[in-house]
């Protein structure tokens, strides 16, 4: 039949005209904005030899770079993690006034551009801004620290737990957890025992997006950072930093350690979706 | 149009979906392509659109091959299972579609399309819908405008994929009639699948029945229903009841038993024996060598049916045939059983 | 959907109840969380999302009024914010012109036909999403940089690529690459490809199939993608940040020059220059709510 025409060998003669020309468009346009400009970034990098990449990739100054982006992109992640899961948890479960606004409020970051985000968290965290003069007097320095790095990127990953955990909620069978009552299990439990496993891969799917878009993050970073070296400077600034140098090769060692990286996170997302799939799938 | 398909071969992957079909329809027939899911009956219709490509084998209209024109120039009206309704147009631009659709030379003015859509609106009794969105429409009335749509190109030919599968009970059959009509009043050969049986039967001058991207027989409905070809048919057209029985010696046995059966033509070995259920009769047990016990009898009046197990070695086969009026048949009696009217074909395997 | 309570099967048992135990109206039902939990839950919720996303959001129109109204016109008029404007909207303008073209053509490829290695395709359209910002602007400085690939052959023929609108362009191109593909591509796969065969059949060429049954059909996702991609071309920072040189009133885009006047100080006009952004995204969001709707409710115009 018509219908197991699977995914196929080879395509198929089909009656739809026009996939030479557009698949042909499509690679060439798809190679010459993405896949040639990241190639040449490796290109580039095969230009230094072994011992001189080992030598910047493991200079102090990019160490402790790399070690704050993704130290810190973990903290942000995984306090999106809690924070994000409550936030879906108030929206799916309960109805009280202002459930809306809160909905329509996750998506912000998303939209709101990342300087205008980063100047607005600066000069709220400030020792003279709203909450900076708040903290201010218990000791609590935020702008201009790692800690205002950690703000930053927990203003920019929220919506990727909140967005990915949301749907899978929604769609929860409301009925185990009815199960799971009548079966004499207390709240807690039905709670932890059912619901959480069942939504646990989307929560680690959440969780893997808001790191890999934190780790990579600049522009609402870089305000509120301080950028100084070895404390506050993330390793997107100091590509930045060395491409505003002229040093080519050191940017271009830095930025394909980072790109490496985030093809793995990348790779691991699309297993873990795979995977939530599947089990929400198989409910 | 006549339409006849040569040899056609079809394969998806390592999934035969026509191994070597080949079809004859004469001008102005409406025939059923009728098979199981995975038949190849689908298969078969997409290629005489069209829409697929044999890997081997021609399609030919009025004997001229018809891979020379492209889906697009047939000029073959065809209601998808689905409708394929396009659902940002109302119902009128749906018809109208392939009237515009023209290259502008063959293009009519825009009145004459207005008219010609009106009264393929009215063909199909559903002007009154013309404003309306296919989302707002029932199962037969989307059906309807499908076949409208179809045929605003005046097709010669009109092909239908399972033309009354998403609607339900009643509407269908109304709408078998309906098709029915339909056909003789137009100058056009239909071809249609489905897997209902019924549905061929009734509304098809000829059936081809299809198995595993083979044709197992073709003919008329009385054809395929009195005179089954071959063991798929036999099984899948009609109900029966199966009696597995052994050939040896161009003998029948029932363990080892003869039995009055004429077998003919038949290789010794495994045969089954394929009897209606209105075709069985109840007699006494030193009548026949296959004997039964009667377990149950329901239904009333006309539709009276028996449950009857035919003592098959050490287990019971159980049968549902028709149970007579008289002589009056009792549960619990042992009786034997004799075919009025039978075939037999060697088992597979 | 709840369980049904004791009391909407039985009116008689709420009455009972509620004499049993004065002050609680209902009983609790099998998916109903504590009293105290849920309002904490929501509390929190709220909490969270007014500290880090209401408070920034309101802090931007504040700071850019602070000096009173003329002082905000002041800075969102004067001729090195009006150009940086301009150049935002050309950016974005050319940007999602080109993403809407050759996403329309990508979709059709990718959704319309069945080939070998379609889902390696997809994920190589998404790739752009996991590359940071400022790794996206690199890229093409190592291309077309003075110290890049083909830096020294562009030189010599004069033409500007990298601190000019043609590198900006490029920037904000591969940052945008995935946004309206990735709304077209699914749609279009689960639409299949029946309606097109049937135009098709009914005499239609390819291209009247396209304009008259597959366009119309993914209209409203077009136009959602269209819009998320829009947002993310205005409000680009990072990648074009690397490829703009920030050259005052010429490659300074509205993010850029917003950087510009906070670190000279110019809070204030830098606020105000922001505001207009905050206004696009809220904006943005509105209209993304609208079509939202407008896609759930089904494809009818």
């Amino acid at each position: 039949m018509s219908g197991a025409s699977a995914i196929g060998l080879r395509r198929y003669r089909s009656v739809i005209p026009g996939f030479g020309i557009t698949m042909g468009i499509t690679i060439l346009w798809l190679s010459l904005i993405v896949l040639i400009p990241l190639a040449a970034l490796f290109l580039k990098t095969t230009e230094l030899s072994l011992d001189r990449f080992v030598q910047i990739v493991t200079s102090d100054r990019v160490l402790n770079a790399l070690r704050l982006s993704f130290g810190l992109s973990l903290a942000a992640a995984a306090v999106n993690l809690v924070f994000g899961s409550l936030i879906v948890w108030a929206i799916t479960r309960y109805t009280f006034p202002g459930r809306r606004i809160l909905d329509a409020l996750i998506d912000i970051p998303f939209a709101l551009p990342t300087a205008v985000a980063g100047i607005a968290l600066t000069n709220l965290y400030a020792e003279n801004g709203w909450l900076g003069a708040l903290l201010a007097p218990l000791g609590i320095k935020v702008s201009f620290t790692p800690l205002g790095i950690f703000v930053a990127l927990v203003f920019i990953g929220l919506p990727f737990v909140v967005r990915t955990v949301q749907p899978v909620l929604e769609d929860l069978d409301k009925e185990l957890e009815e199960v799971a009552a009548t079966l004499g299990a207390s709240r807690w439990t039905a709670v932890s025992r059912v619901v959480l496993p069942t939504i646990f891969p989307a929560l680690l799917t959440g969780f893997a997006l808001a790191f890999a878009r934190a780790v990579g993050e600049y522009g609402s970073v870089i305000f509120i950072a301080g950028n100084l070296p070895n404390v506050s400077e993330i390793a997107p600034l100091l590509i930045v930093i060395r491409l505003e140098e002229f040093r080519y090769a050191d940017a271009t060692a830095i930025a394909s350690v980072m790109l490496i990286a985030s093809f793995i996170l990348l790779f691991i997302i699309n297993w873990l979706q795979r995977w939530s799939e599947k089990r929400v799938g198989g409910q | 149009m006549n339409i006849e398909v040569v040899n056609a071969w079809k394969r998806f992957n390592d999934f035969t979906a026509l191994g070597g079909v080949s079809l004859q329809i004469k001008s102005g027939e409406l025939v059923a392509l009728l098979g199981p899911s995975g038949s190849g009956k689908t298969t078969l219709l997409r290629i005489i659109a069209g829409l697929e490509f044999p890997e081997r084998g021609e399609v030919r209209f009025d004997g001229r091959d018809a891979s020379l024109r492209s889906a697009r120039e047939r000029n073959v009206g065809f209601v998808f299972q689905h409708y394929a309704l396009f659902r940002h147009m109302t119902v009128f631009e749906n018809v109208a579609f392939g009237l515009r659709a023209r290259p502008r030379h063959l293009r009519l003015p825009e009145e004459a399309i207005h008219d010609k859509v009106n009264r393929l609106l009215d063909l199909v009794q559903l002007k009154w819908l013309s404003d309306r969105y296919p989302s707002q429409l029932s199962g037969g009335q989307r059906q309807r405008i499908a076949l409208a749509r179809a045929l605003a190109i005046e097709p010669r030919v009109l092909l239908l994929d399972e033309p009354f599968g998403a609607l339900d009970a009643k509407v269908r059959k109304e709408l078998r009639r309906w098709l029915r009509n339909l056909h003789e009043e137009l100058p056009v050969t239909s071809v249609f699948v489905t897997h209902d049986q019924d549905e061929a039967l009734e509304v098809a001058d000829r059936v081809v029945v299809m198995d595993k991207g083979r044709i197992e027989q073709i003919g008329t409905p009385e054809e395929v229903y009195n005179n089954p070809q071959t063991s798929f048919v036999n099984e899948f057209i009609g109900e029966s009841v199966v009696v597995p029985i052994v050939v040896k010696d161009r003998l029948a046995r029932w363990h080892s038993m003869p039995l009055p059966i004429d077998v003919s033509g038949l290789r010794d070995g495994k045969a089954n024996l394929f009897v209606r259920p209105y075709e069985m009769s109840i007699v006494s047990p030193d009548e026949t060598p296959l004997h039964a016990t009667i377990k149950r009898v329901r239904g009333l009046g006309a539709s009276r049916r028996a449950e009857i197990a035919l003592h098959y070695g050490e287990t019971d086969l159980v049968l549902e045939i028709d149970a007579p009026r008289a002589p009056a048949i009792e549960v619990g009696a042992f009786v034997g059983l004799k075919p009025r009217n039978y075939r037999v074909f060697p088992a597979l395997a | 959907m709840s369980l049904l309570t004791a009391e909407q099967i039985d009116p008689a048992l709420a009455v009972d109840r509620a004499q049993e135990r004065p002050g609680i109206r209902r009983r609790r039902g099998a998916n109903d969380d504590p009293f105290v939990v849920k309002w904490a839950i929501i509390l929190v919720a709220f909490a969270f999302l007014a500290l880090f996303i209401v408070l920034p959001l309101i802090n931007v129109f504040v700071q850019a009024f602070s000096k009173g109204r003329e002082a905000y016109f002041a800075a969102i008029t004067e001729p090195v914010a009006v150009s940086a404007i301009t150049l935002t909207l050309t950016v974005a303008a050319i940007s999602v012109v080109l993403n809407t073209v050759f996403g329309l053509i990508a979709a059709w490829a990718i959704a319309k036909f069945q080939f070998r290695g379609k889902s390696f395709l997809i994920s190589l359209v998404d790739l752009p999403f996991s590359v940071s910002p400022v790794i996206a602007g690199l890229v093409f400085v190592l291309l077309f940089g003075l110290q890049g690939i083909f830096g020294p052959a562009l030189h010599a023929s004069d033409i500007k690529i990298i601190f000019a609108l043609p590198g900006l362009v490029l920037a904000t191109v591969f940052v945008t690459f995935p946004f309206i593909m990735r709304e077209l591509i699914p749609l279009m796969q689960e639409q299949g490809t029946q309606e097109e065969e049937a135009a098709i059949l009914l005499g239609a060429s390819g291209l009247r199939t396209f304009w008259r049954i597959t366009l119309p059909n993914v209209k409203w996702a077009l136009l959602y993608g269209v819009l998320l991609c829009n947002a993310r071309a205005m409000g680009e920072f990072g990648a074009v940040s690397v490829v703009s040189g920030h050259i005052r009133g010429e490659t300074n885009t509205m993010p850029l020059h917003i950087e510009i006047l906070y670190n000279e100080y110019q809070f204030q006009a830098s606020f105000a220059v922001a505001t207009l952004l905050a206004g696009l995204a809220i904006v943005t969001l509105i209209a993304k709510a609208f079509l939202e709707s407008r896609i759930g409710k089904g494809n009818r115009p």
